[in-house]
């Protein structure tokens, strides 16, 4: 029973950071109808970003954390931009491959930068863990929760509260609708992917510093993002956030029960089960950004 | 191409080993030949049917520690080994397809990536049956009756038969009903419904066919290297696959083919120059820039300025909504 509680702990600071990685996504996927298999590669920079800051510039490792964030969002703007603003009208299936050569590039430009060698981000909070009963957190673990949970809200309050997130729901339900209303749709299209790719770069920022940031990291960040999306339904942002809480919290029992190898299995478990028997996501009533 | 350029190509493969200047750059038109079957079983899906697998590793890999498992620990001989290769990553392609093309689109690529993820992860956790990440070494080479196919030049013959092969197959395949009626699912899906084409039967039809020809190049591969590792599963392999036929031109029957002897060619020739990061980080770009400059591919370019005009093949056209 403690076991389970201690699992538990775990997998809701792991699953605070997917949800972050899915939400980004969704919102890309359902808003830009973008297949986006670079969105790992985001959460990569956002790992070694942190690291660059931290080791070069030698900034407070909070500074590090929102420096991350920012050259995320602006790498993914200047990527909406160049990339993928030519190609809109262009069918969903060129517009994915063309994702997939960023992907590709992205992590390889890594690999030439960084070196295959894992590093390990160095954070100012003390090792011992918190003991709170039957559990052991380790501070810096309930900071990435903590920050993981802010800016959850943060995406919660921006879509539903501001003028662009009004804007970008309009787009959602209805392009045509919504650019004939007024709604720059360049603009719309330019902050989402910018958004998305800042929320993944923050969930690199602040998981890099758990486990190591190496960079092939971002493949299965892709895909466990993708299986957040495809459990909480396509542009449902609620439904990532719990997505990503119960895709980390089945990861963390799937390994502590079944078998430590197979704890990325639990992803692609996910991933074909929920396709094949609720493919319109598990919280879905219908398809929506909300 | 005009039938005396089919011919000269023919009779070129036929007496490379002859005029080739060395055992390294016959290794090479070997490797040529592994990848044209692999992106041959590609393009019927990416080219054909218009669904992209991003777990083709996974088919090649099954074929590869199929025949591998088969010829070491039960010491079959090659060809029932690889015949089990082929019909166990057909049988794959089967599951995968039933499961999944329901959905189509990015939901078919994800279902195949994550086949491949899950594959891939048991090939390096089930010690037992695949000796984990050390993998199997000692395959052995194949035989034809009283000869072996050890050396180079029989292996060279072998597996060109076999691209051979696979590029009938696909020819037979797509001039045929069925391929009319992939191409006629990949413009227009509703249309093609609508005049009583079996959406999900023609596409599991697809994927059986596309992921056994993959087994078929992946126990050409395992005979070949004789060493099977659960580096077979790697992303590499499938990306190497998708430029192949994105490059060479998708839904024609030789773009794959120049594809695969480009980009089997072009990474060894530049190997000397460049790191293997690289080359990879040039397939991104190159993935990008071929999507912007030619989307169409090498094949169906040259064939249009040939001819002076494009094609009016539809299986050439590259659909444009």
């Amino acid at each position: 029973m403690d076991q389970l509680l201690q699992h538990l702990v775990n997998g809701l600071v792991l699953g605070g950071t997917y949800a972050l990685l899915g939400i980004g996504l969704t919102l890309i996927f359902g808003l830009m109808n973008l297949v986006n298999f670079a969105h790992g590669e985001f959460y990569t920079l956002g790992a070694y970003a942190a690291f660059a800051a931290l080791a070069w510039a030698g900034v407070d490792f909070f500074v590090a954390v929102l420096a991350a964030i920012v050259v995320g969002g602006a790498l993914g703007w200047v990527c909406e931009v160049t990339l993928l603003r030519p190609l809109r009208s262009e069918s969903i299936d060129t517009t994915m491959l063309v994702m997939i050569g960023v992907w590709i590039a992205m992590q390889n430009a890594e690999l030439l930068v960084w070196g295959g060698v894992a590093k390990s981000i160095p954070h100012p909070f003390p090792t011992a863990p918190l003991v709170l009963g039957p559990v052991a957190i380790a501070p810096l673990r309930l900071f990435v929760l903590g920050l993981s949970a802010g800016l959850i809200a943060v995406s919660w309050l921006l879509i539903q509260k501001t003028k662009l997130g009004r804007a970008m729901r309009a787009t959602f339900q209805d392009r045509d609708t919504a650019a004939l209303m007024g709604v720059g749709i360049g603009r719309i299209h330019a902050a989402t992917f910018a958004f998305g790719s800042g929320l993944a770069a923050a969930a690199g920022a602040l998981l890099g510093p758990v486990f190591l940031a190496y960079p092939s990291m971002g493949d299965l960040a892709s895909l466990k993002a993708f299986s957040v999306v495809i459990l909480g339904g396509l542009g449902n942002l609620p439904g990532a956030t719990l997505g990503g809480l119960l895709l980390g919290i089945a990861e963390e029992l799937g390994a502590g029960y079944i078998s430590s190898g197979y704890r990325d299995a639990v992803g692609f478990v996910i991933i074909i089960l929920v396709l094949l028997f609720r493919p319109s996501g598990l919280f879905a009533r219908h398809e929506r950004v909300a | 191409m005009t039938r005396a350029g089919r011919w000269v190509v023919a009779a070129a493969a036929l007496t490379l080993p002859l005029w080739i200047p060395s055992a390294y750059h016959l290794h090479v038109a070997i490797m040529a030949g592994i990848f044209g079957v692999l992106a041959l079983s590609l393009n019927l899906l990416l080219g054909y049917t218009g669904q992209l697998s991003l777990g083709h590793a996974a088919f090649f890999g099954i074929g590869a520690y199929t025949s591998a498992l088969l010829t070491v620990k039960l010491e079959w001989s090659f060809w029932p080994a690889l015949a089990a290769a082929i019909v166990l990553a057909g049988a794959a392609g089967w599951f995968v397809g039933r499961l999944s093309l329901k959905l189509r689109g990015a939901y078919f690529v994800l279902v195949t990536i994550s086949f491949a993820g899950v594959i891939s992860l048991v090939s390096v956790n089930w010690i037992e049956l695949t000796n984990g990440p050390l993998g199997l070494p000692g395959v052995p080479a194949p035989g034809l009756g009283p000869w072996s196919l050890r050396g180079k030049t029989a292996y060279y013959y072998l597996v060109l038969a076999a691209v051979g092969l696979s590029y009938l197959v696909c020819r037979r395949l797509v001039r045929s009903r069925v391929g009319r009626a992939f191409v006629a699912l990949r413009e227009n899906e509703a249309l093609a419904e609508s005049i009583g084409v079996d959406v999900t039967h023609y596409l599991v039809l697809a994927a059986v066919v596309s992921a056994a020809m993959a087994g078929l190049g992946g126990s050409l591969y395992a005979h070949y290297t004789r060493f099977v590792s659960p580096e077979v599963f790697l992303f590499t392999y499938t990306v190497t696959m998708v430029i192949m036929v994105v490059a060479g031109g998708k839904g024609t029957l030789a773009g794959p083919l120049v594809g695969a002897v480009l980009f089997t060619a072009l990474p060894e020739a530049l190997r000397a120059a460049t790191s293997w990061q690289w080359q990879m980080l040039a397939y991104g770009v190159l993935l990008v820039l071929l999507v912007f400059f030619m989307p169409r591919g090498i094949v169906p370019q040259i064939t249009a300025s040939l001819s002076g005009r494009a094609r009016s093949d539809p299986a050439s056209r590259v659909r444009r909504p």
